[in-house]
């Protein structure tokens, strides 16, 4: 069987929105029937993106992270749904049927994701569906064809052989909120850069006022330890960590070891960790 | 002809910001999707430290350009001819409503009428010139149809006084690097030849100073660098980010970021020169060989000339950077093969747009030859050029004089002019010509309001690097002044400075009368008399090559991955009754009596588009009816391909050998010819300018020895800067192309980066604040702030962000629409046209620059 997904890397979307106004210009004013009515020229995202901003000038990261419709195989859509008004296909892709959805509103809230829109003038609620139409034609969504980034990977999930599975394979993909339990064939990398925390810092040796370059950083936690070691701007960093409390310990050969406690409850920064002479 | 699949016709086309294969069906276009491109056409493999680099099979274009069809079909289309309701050019004309009092519709024959009887009258009074005309740029694509092309083969048959325009994008570059490396004939920036090979074999470090070229493309390229970033990081080369805004390439790629103080760039340069000269950290062989007064330079590096030593712990008292990460960085540069991305096309950037920006491009190149700038590995180049490329093969690009021939105005260089395009009647200007009445585009408001006015230089100074020097005034020995305004575009309010000035420009009786022909109803064109519909490139016949704009940056088609010639063909009919530029221009030549000269007896677009085909190297390769069904050309590399990396023969001391074109003809620019030479007056790189000591030694705003001169409008200037305690800068914008794409009811405005939609159901556009300087303000994400100062009002959404340390501000330029919320050019201005703030003094005395990114305001909440 062919079961159709994305895989999206979240450190290689750098905000072009290239996905983001393809996918409008293929659904603006064009009707793809049976699957999907027009789209009106404003006022919907079917491929949304998410931003995600951590830490603080000067230590700063940001992501981005395209959001389309997660094709779930426990779809929320289809149990909201009356008169078997959202389906289910046998490649995986869900759809709202044009017809038999109209004026069923609750299917926008029913989508934990966000990922369906109500079209005011057709009375309909609409979403992203893979570009059913071009893959019948035997070609791609409008939004992996647009993308430059090597980003968004679409393919046969089932098919071991596929781009999408050997992403899956080589690099540790997750689903978005795995908790809503609605199992999504839509999968990120790196989706850490959205959901998680860092510590970083940054390290200066005190008798030179240099940056830190080389010092032996382990971060413990519940115990369990990672290490690291400063670069040469005297930065370290610890990334993909949950709130908690959490030890930095920082040894350099010539410097008094130093142990600095953090109760992380956001990303942190800690500047100028001065490092005296033993 | 064209390929057609269940009814629906697929047309090749080009954009801004790519090529695209357009869709329509009955007469109405239904998606724009990236040029395809086929399995045959040529491509190219670049082996690097292991692996196999190649572009992909499809075009990679902008988001802008995939949202080309909103703004076809856009809300402020001009589809009618429009009178101002208020203008009466036989009795009060009631200048000072401009912008105030709406417009009715009227037919093309009373538009016409109008226009012709407007230009005979003005003429016929006050003689050649007393017609002022400039161009938006970039607002459409085509070698016929652009600005340097049909505009100026219609307008330099009229006799027209331009607004020259200055180098917007790369005013430091123009003004202050062409005296220490030359490069003329670029304007200033650098060729990027084999850089991307060079880069993927060899470098280690990329410094990305003032540039973010994952938005602004290098220039017209669309996302086509994109892959060879993400190359670069699969080779582990580490990369550096120097810019006061957290830009959209960092994202992605940021090892480290320093966020100077804008203007404070020079600062910091100076002081990582410091670190290599105490610390033994450049290329002393390449210093003592290719360079020319070093020595002086050190002097004052070092202090000795001044008694301050431009120490780290120096500039940061300036710059804000700690000094330890300053000496870090430059000894991680001295000892890592280093790209220098000195803006994003390898010279262009933020910082070049400051007061003395002269100085710190200058201050770049000076950098960079002190780390051996053209041997492997070590250049300035910004991952958007320098693709292989087959120069041997002739296109021309849009800057080249087209249909014109006006060799004159094409910016910088010509390949094109002489080669047969234009037949018997190729056209010159005669007033826009050295001896000629001339305005910048800087001064036009001080020009109509105030005059006389002085300032050095006309616009581009790519015929060599004295043309900067010449005085200039207006008005011109034996011209009138002018009195009639032909506006093509309306983009200046959103992308020039101190911009209420051109409002009240407009609303003076010294124009007696101003026209605009324009796409849509925005900007400066709600401030004309008489409004002419022009159509979309979507609606006539056009020919290019994708990111070709050689005239100003010989072989910029390097941007693109492989080089694209395109046929533009005509997808639909032009929509209400908007006419294309040539036939409005046609039009007009008809009741002034030259249309046969015009039109070269009778051409119309699809012929040009057929000769220019058949003058250019095109015709060597693909017949005309292949071309037209294909739609398109991928020029391919020559046989045993060998890169010739910008440069390179120089720091080898052998003659240049890039298929660059300049400098011709030798004598005033040295001996460019020689071996191991450069286009300055020693042939070498000079630490001490030759051309600045020549033209006035003792000149403080732009010494031959380049220094870090505090700004005019920044932290220094106590008693503004107490007053306007934010720092503006206001860069390129990242989703649209200037003004274009930009409002329109153009998807892109839903970008939250770029526009926010209120409650009042208006999109704002975007100014971006620290959350410390926010909080003091009271000032929450997603409020409606005003953004001020002495010039100007500004309503903005406020994006509160660590994106901009403390102090800074960041609000994209290029809005497109101007919308006073009370009297025009004295209210505030919601449409979010942020250059109403910016200072429009000359970046440096004797350099008309502008410099828009030194500027200081206040911002609060909105009522």
């Amino acid at each position: 069987m062919t079961k159709w997904g994305f895989v999206i890397d979240i450190s290689n979307c750098n905000a072009c929105y290239c996905c983001f106004t393809a996918c409008k210009d293929e659904y603006w004013d064009n009707d793809y029937p049976p699957y999907t009515a027009s789209q009106p020229k404003h006022g919907q995202f079917w491929m949304n993106i998410l931003k995600n901003e951590r830490g603080k000038y000067p230590y700063l990261k940001v992501a981005y992270m395209p959001v389309p419709c997660m094709q779930c195989d426990n779809a929320p859509c289809i149990k909201a749904a009356r008169n078997g008004a959202v389906y289910k296909r046998p490649d995986g892709i869900v759809v709202i049927d044009p017809q038999k959805a109209v004026g069923q509103k609750q299917l926008v809230k029913s989508c934990p994701y966000g990922a369906i829109f109500w079209n005011e003038e057709k009375n309909l609620p609409q979403k992203c569906t893979f570009c059913i139409h071009r893959l019948e034609k035997g070609g791609i969504p409008r939004c992996v064809q647009a993308c430059p980034n090597e980003c968004i990977t679409f393919g046969d999930l089932d098919d071991p052989q596929s781009d999408v599975s050997k992403l899956l394979k080589s690099a540790k993909a997750e689903a978005f909120h795995p908790e809503w339990n609605t199992k999504p064939n839509v999968y990120y990398i790196d989706l850490h850069k959205m959901t998680k925390y860092f510590i970083a810092g940054a390290v200066i040796y005190g008798d030179t006022d240099e940056c830190a370059e080389g010092v032996a950083a382990t971060l413990t936690a519940n115990g369990k330890s990672a290490k690291t070691t400063t670069n040469n701007y005297g930065n370290f960093e610890f990334d993909g960590l949950d709130v908690g409390k959490y030890t930095v310990k920082l040894e350099c050969a010539g410097y008094a070891p130093k142990t600095i406690e953090v109760d992380l409850k956001t990303d942190s920064y800690l500047a100028d960790i001065v490092l005296a002479k033993a | 002809m064209n390929s057609s699949v269940n009814g629906e016709q697929i047309f090749t086309n080009c954009t801004t910001g790519g090529p695209v294969d357009v869709y329509v069906k009955d007469g109405k276009i239904t998606r724009i999707e990236p040029l395809e491109l086929s399995e045959d056409d040529p491509t190219w493999v670049i082996e690097a430290r292991g692996k196999k680099f190649s572009p992909e099979n499809r075009a990679r274009v902008s988001s802008y350009a995939l949202a080309e069809r909103s703004r076809i079909y856009g809300e402020s289309r001009l589809l009618h001819p429009l009178l101002r309701v208020d203008f009466d050019p036989q009795g009060d004309r009631k200048a000072a409503n401009r912008g105030k009092s709406g417009y009715k519709e009227i037919s093309w024959d009373e538009a016409l009428d109008i226009l012709c009887d407007e230009v005979k009258r003005i003429q016929f009074n006050y003689g050649p010139g007393a017609v002022l005309t400039t161009p938006s740029s970039h607002h459409n694509w085509g070698n016929i149809g652009y600005r340097h092309s049909t505009y100026f083969r219609f307008m330099g048959i009229l006799g027209y006084t331009y607004a020259d325009h200055n180098p917007d994008s790369w005013e430091g570059w123009h003004w202050g690097a062409m005296h220490n490396w030359g490069y003329a004939w670029r304007l200033g920036i650098p060729g990027q030849y084999d850089l991307l090979e060079d880069a993927l074999k060899n470098t280690e470090l990329i410094i990305f100073w003032s540039a973010d070229p994952s938005t602004t493309s290098g220039i017209y390229a669309g996302q086509e660098s994109a892959i060879r970033r993400l190359w670069l990081k699969e080779l582990g080369v580490k990369m550096v980010f120097i810019d006061p805004f957290y830009n959209f390439t960092a994202i992605n790629y940021c090892d480290k970021w320093f966020a100077p103080r804008p203007g404070t760039d020079t600062a910091m340069a100076v002081a990582i020169a410091y670190v290599w000269l105490t610390e033994n950290l450049y290329d002393k062989d390449y210093v003592a060989k290719r360079t020319y007064g070093f020595e002086k330079w050190c002097d004052y590096i070092l202090g000795k000339d001044d008694g301050t030593p431009k120490t780290p712990e120096w500039a940061e008292k300036e710059s804000l950077i700690p000094a330890r990460e300053i000496r870090a960085l430059a000894r991680e540069w001295g000892q890592k093969k280093t790209m220098l991305a000195a803006g994003g096309l390898g010279g262009w950037g933020g910082a070049c747009r400051t007061a003395y920006g002269t100085e710190w491009a200058r201050m770049m190149v000076l950098l960079a030859a002190m780390q051996g700038l053209g041997k492997p590995g070590s250049n300035i180049w910004s991952t958007t050029g320098g693709a292989p490329y087959n120069g041997d093969f002739f296109f021309p690009g849009y800057a080249e004089g087209g249909i014109c021939g006006d060799a004159l105005n094409s910016a910088a260089e010509y390949q094109f002019t002489p080669r047969g395009m234009t037949g018997p009647h190729p056209v010159r200007s005669t007033v826009n010509d050295p001896g000629g009445q001339h305005i910048p585009r800087i001064l036009v408001p001080e020009c109509i309001l105030d005059p006389p006015q002085e300032w050095r230089g006309k616009g581009f100074c790519g015929a060599s690097t004295e043309t900067q020097f010449k005085k200039y005034k207006y008005p011109e020995d034996g011209f009138s002044e002018v009195k009639m305004f032909w506006r093509y575009g309306g983009s200046y309010i959103g992308t020039m400075n101190n911009t209420n000035r051109w409002v009240k420009m407009y609303q003076s009786p010294k124009l007696e009368f101003v026209v605009n022909q324009s796409i849509y109803l925005e900007g400066e064109a709600k401030f004309a008399d008489l409004i002419l519909p022009a159509c979309s490139n979507f609606e006539r016949w056009d020919i290019s090559e994708s990111a070709n704009c050689s005239g100003y940056i010989p072989n910029s088609s390097y941007g693109t991955n492989r080089r694209m010639i395109i046929l533009q063909k005509k997808c639909i009919e032009p929509l209400g009754e908007s006419k294309s530029d040539y036939e409005i221009f046609a039009m007009v030549a008809k009741r002034l009596g030259f249309y046969e000269k015009f039109s070269n007896g009778g051409m119309n677009e699809y012929d040009w588009c057929k000769k220019m085909w058949e003058c250019t190297d095109l015709s060597k390769h693909i017949s005309w009816e292949d071309f037209e069904k294909k739609g398109y050309f991928i020029v391919p590399l020559p046989e045993n391909y060998k890169p010739t990396p910008e440069l390179r023969a120089f720091a080898e001391g052998r003659k240049r050998d890039t298929p660059d074109w300049g400098p011709v003809g030798g004598g005033i620019e040295g001996l460019p010819d020689a071996e191991g030479h450069i286009a300055t007056q020693t042939g070498l790189i000079e630490f001490e300018s030759q051309s600045l000591k020549r033209f006035d030694p003792n000149d403080d705003e732009r010494p031959p020895i380049t220094k870090y001169i505090p700004s005019w409008e920044g932290h220094h200037t106590r008693k503004l800067y107490s007053k306007y305690p934010l720092q503006l800068i206001s860069p390129h914008p990242a989703y649209s192309f200037h003004t274009m794409y930009d409002a329109k009811g153009c998807w892109i405005n839903e970008i939250p980066e770029h526009r926010v939609k209120m409650e009042d159901g208006h999109y704002y556009w975007v100014i971006r604040i620290n959350p410390e300087d926010a909080k003091k303000r009271g000032i929450v994400e997603g409020d409606i702030v005003r953004a001020y100062n002495d010039r100007g009002e500004v309503l903005l959404a406020a994006q509160v962000t660590e994106r901009v340390p403390r102090g800074i501000v960041h609000s994209y330029e290029s809005c497109a629409i101007y919308e006073p919320i009370g009297e025009p050019g004295e209210s505030p201005d919601r449409g979010g046209c942020i250059n109403l703030l910016t200072n429009h003094r000359f970046i440096s005395k004797n350099a008309c620059g502008m410099a828009s990114n030194s500027c200081l305001i206040e911002v609060a909440k909105w009522k």
